[in-house]
């Protein structure tokens, strides 16, 4: 299995991921920006977490045409899994590989803190090893967090099973910390290989830090 | 040529940073105020002397990049 996990000006979470991946028992590959193609082996690409370009003129707009993304771009239009993480999330909404956009929190502040997390729908590659209805607790860290998408969208996000996980206190019953519509966490795109959530799973891997729930998260992706 | 974009949170979309500046506009007693909304302005100093040509350009650049068109309307003023 192997891991390649784009790096950005103003990534910063891709060591973190490196490590998620790496204790999972996954080869990683850290690919800069300006690389033109990805390597030909990846199982699995992660736009990882940070702040790319500053978060200039919004999050993940400039990143959007890093040199990197056409091949991006290529690789998920092949049918290549791509998780993006908080930034990569907003990268690939940007970039239109994922549906919605990420608006700033409702309360205006930057959110640092675990939180639970409820899963919506576990048929995809990702969250096959949870169960629906299942509470993660994972770490978000985030400004720009607060998920839109209109009224038409939402329903086919409903009706694909395109939502993957929703921000829920610690019973499941629903809490929604940064305004998003349906209190939304994450999505994945209608065919299912690309992943976008705010929360930080490979910050979850282990007892001492908090939560190991990321493990179960992540696990998904190295079992076919 | 000068082309100034003006980008706001398209209508529906709940524009928390307008929220806020009307709390506050409301709590220094500035009343009379109905609706607040934030945006920014972008200001693009154009090669181009053609208005219709830079129009089509920087409405090119603001599909592309300048605005989200899936949260954001632009409104394009050339001068």
């Amino acid at each position: 299995m192997k891991v390649s996990i784009l790096q950005f000006p103003g990534t910063n979470c891709e060591h973190d991921t490196e490590y998620a991946f790496q204790k999972l028992g996954a080869t990683t590959e850290i690919v800069w920006h300006k690389s033109e193609t990805l390597p030909l082996d990846t199982d699995l690409l992660v736009v990882a977490g940070g702040f790319s370009y500053g978060d200039y003129l919004r999050s993940g707009a400039i990143a959007k045409f890093s040199p990197v993304m056409k091949a991006v771009v290529e690789y998920a239009n092949r049918g290549g899994k791509v998780l993006g993480i908080c930034n990569g999330f907003q990268v690939l909404t940007e970039a239109r590989l994922l549906p919605g956009a990420l608006k700033r929190n409702e309360g205006l502040h930057f959110i640092s803190k675990h939180h639970t997390l409820k899963v919506a729908n576990n048929d995809n590659s990702f969250l096959k090893k949870l169960n629906v209805g299942d509470v993660v607790n994972i770490p978000i860290a985030h400004h720009d967090g607060n998920y839109y998408i209109d009224q038409a969208g939402l329903k086919e996000l409903q009706l694909n099973g395109q939502i993957l996980v929703t921000y829920c206190d610690t019973n499941g019953n629903e809490s929604n910390p940064n305004g998003s519509v349906a209190s939304i966490a994450g999505v994945c795109n209608k065919e299912k290989n690309v992943f976008g959530l705010m929360p930080h799973p490979e910050r979850a891997m282990e007892l001492i830090l908090g939560s190991d729930d990321g493990v179960k998260m992540l696990q998904g992706f190295l079992e076919s | 040529m000068k082309a100034i974009v003006n980008i706001s949170l398209k209508a529906g979309v709940l524009d928390s940073q307008g929220k806020a500046v009307h709390h506050a506009l409301d709590s220094l007693h500035f009343e009379g105020v109905n609706d607040v909304r934030v945006g920014k302005q972008i200001v693009l100093q154009l090669q181009e002397s053609d208005k219709e040509k830079a129009m089509q350009e920087v409405t090119k650049m603001c599909e592309e990049l300048l605005a989200n068109t899936v949260i954001e309307d632009y409104e394009i003023e050339l001068v």
